[in-house]
């Protein structure tokens, strides 16, 4: 390459603006920042949850421009301008749970909470996709997440519980 | 569990990215989905000094269903083969084995060209390359220019997470050539759970005659040898050798080794049995060669038989 002012150090620092919950957030991150950590580290979002670091688990799922994106295997810094979805912003701004929350709250879809906002994640995109999805395509769309506690029969029943919820809200 | 510090690089154009690769040398790894890179880069199983981000780049995020092939740049998700109606309807081969890779999350991110540039031996659109006879387009900078070449499935994967692409070269799209008519396909897998890394799978396709009879085949297989191994499965679709017959076949073509998912032999009965199994779904896919079509390559082929007898005489 022609000449360059100074050779990059692995530690620069990169400004990062993203759209999180509608909201413009920004920080001055190292490359190796995982976007999970820039938004529990850096945006103090705390809501999005760090549990295996390395794509098993789906409990740091948030969405990306719409879609589930696991957010411990994506640098920040890959994903400047991009609009973020967190379970932060699944609540009314009174702190009014969505259909979704209300759901899993209703069907016992939760009992340490810990994977909790990587299925509520997954769950808004579903329906956001398929309004009203059948048994299978919600095993499909939940089958990467873990949950130790519930068994997962709470939670696929959550979902449909969500859907109809959702549906009462926006006929 | 966090990763190495390294220099990241957003390069906006494939000329930029390959000067930059010729540069950095084994210094430099590309990035584009991560979804294979970046848990290695956490639990520093890997530490580049430097990160090369693909996804700046315009103009490598196509997939051209075009004649004969399926063509996909560097950028494109697994996720959007899934969706194209028009990839469907060309290869539905490429969208089944698509399917059967991780988790639907995962597919948002990780890309066609990433899952060939990383030759996983227990990943599926390796084995599909190697099953069709596909390739990729590398390019590199050399000499002062930008220099591109074709590297065939077979040339391609070397071992284990190991290509024969040079350390600055950028694969920029993949070529999976469609079936041809007459011919049936499946994918077969078995994991301990949806979505893991298969404890053995095969990719297969079956060409019948006009009368739906099998004529030839090929199988390529996951996690059963350190590249995809690529098996003529023809040998064991004649009429009297029946199930038993491919079951032995494929069983004595393999040469898995154990590790702590499953021995030897039981990855190698797997691989038999899901070969089985997916010939059936194959055949029942595969449509018979239409009559015209044959009798044309009947007449076709028949001065060729003739001459090359003939040339064995002489």
């Amino acid at each position: 390459m022609s000449a360059t002012p100074r050779t990059p150090d692995p530690h620069d620092l990169h400004e990062v603006v993203v759209t999180v919950n509608g909201v413009t957030r920004s920080a001055q991150v190292p490359a190796r920042r995982l976007l999970s950590d820039m938004l529990r580290h850096d945006l103090r979002m705390t809501g999005t949850h760090v549990g295996c670091e390395h794509g098993v688990c789906g409990a740091c799922t948030v969405l990306l421009d719409g879609e589930p994106i696991r957010s411990c295997l994506t640098f920040a810094v890959m994903v400047d301008g991009a609009r973020i979805t967190t379970v932060e912003g699944l609540a009314g701004p009174d702190g009014e749970l969505g259909p979704v929350q209300r759901a899993f709250r209703e069907c016992h879809g939760l009992q340490c909470g810990f994977c909790t906002p990587g299925f509520l994640l997954l769950t808004t995109e579903l329906l956001a996709r398929s309004p009203e999805p059948a048994e299978g395509e919600i095993r499909d769309a939940l089958g990467g997440n873990l949950c130790r506690c519930t068994g997962y029969v709470n939670i696929v029943r959550s979902v449909r519980r969500a859907a109809e919820l959702a549906g009462e809200q926006s006929p | 569990m966090k990763p190495a510090p390294f220099v990241y690089h957003r390069p906006v154009s494939v000329e930029d990215a390959a000067r930059l690769l010729a540069e950095l040398g084994d210094e430099g790894k590309v990035v584009a989905g991560g979804q294979s890179l970046v848990p290695l880069l956490n639990f520093r199983l890997a530490a580049p000094a430097h990160l090369v981000d693909i996804n700046g780049i315009a103009g490598l995020d196509w997939v051209d269903p075009a004649d004969g092939a399926v063509d996909v740049g560097a950028t494109v998700r697994h996720s959007r083969l899934l969706r194209e109606r028009e990839v469907a309807a060309a290869h539905p081969l490429l969208v089944e084995a698509t399917g059967w890779i991780a988790h639907p999350v995962i597919r948002n991110r990780g890309t066609v060209c990433g899952s060939l540039a990383h030759a996983d031996p227990a990943a599926e659109l390796p084995a599909v390359l190697a099953l069709l006879g596909g390739s990729v387009e590398a390019v590199a900078w050399r000499g002062g220019s930008l220099a591109s070449r074709r590297v065939p499935a077979a040339e391609l994967f070397a071992g284990p997470l190991q290509t024969t692409l040079e350390v600055d070269e950028l694969v920029v799209a993949a070529t999976f050539p469609t079936l041809a008519a007459g011919t049936g396909w499946a994918v077969e897998e078995l994991a301990r759970r949806h979505g893991d890394y298969a404890l053995a799978g095969v990719v297969l396709s079956v060409t019948v005659d006009g009368d739906g009879k099998p004529v030839s085949g090929r199988a390529a297989y996951l996690s059963c040898a350190p590249t995809p191994a690529v098996v003529d499965i023809g040998p064991g679709l004649a009429g009297d050798a029946g199930a038993n017959g491919l079951y032995d076949l494929v069983a004595s073509s393999l040469d898995p080794t154990d590790d702590i998912h499953a021995t030897a032999a039981y990855r190698r009965h797997l691989a038999a049995t899901l070969t089985v199994r997916a010939l059936d779904r194959a055949l029942a896919r595969a449509q018979p060669q239409q009559p015209e079509l044959a009798a044309v390559s009947d007449v076709m082929a028949a001065p060729t038989a003739a001459s090359s007898d003939g040339g064995a005489e002489r």
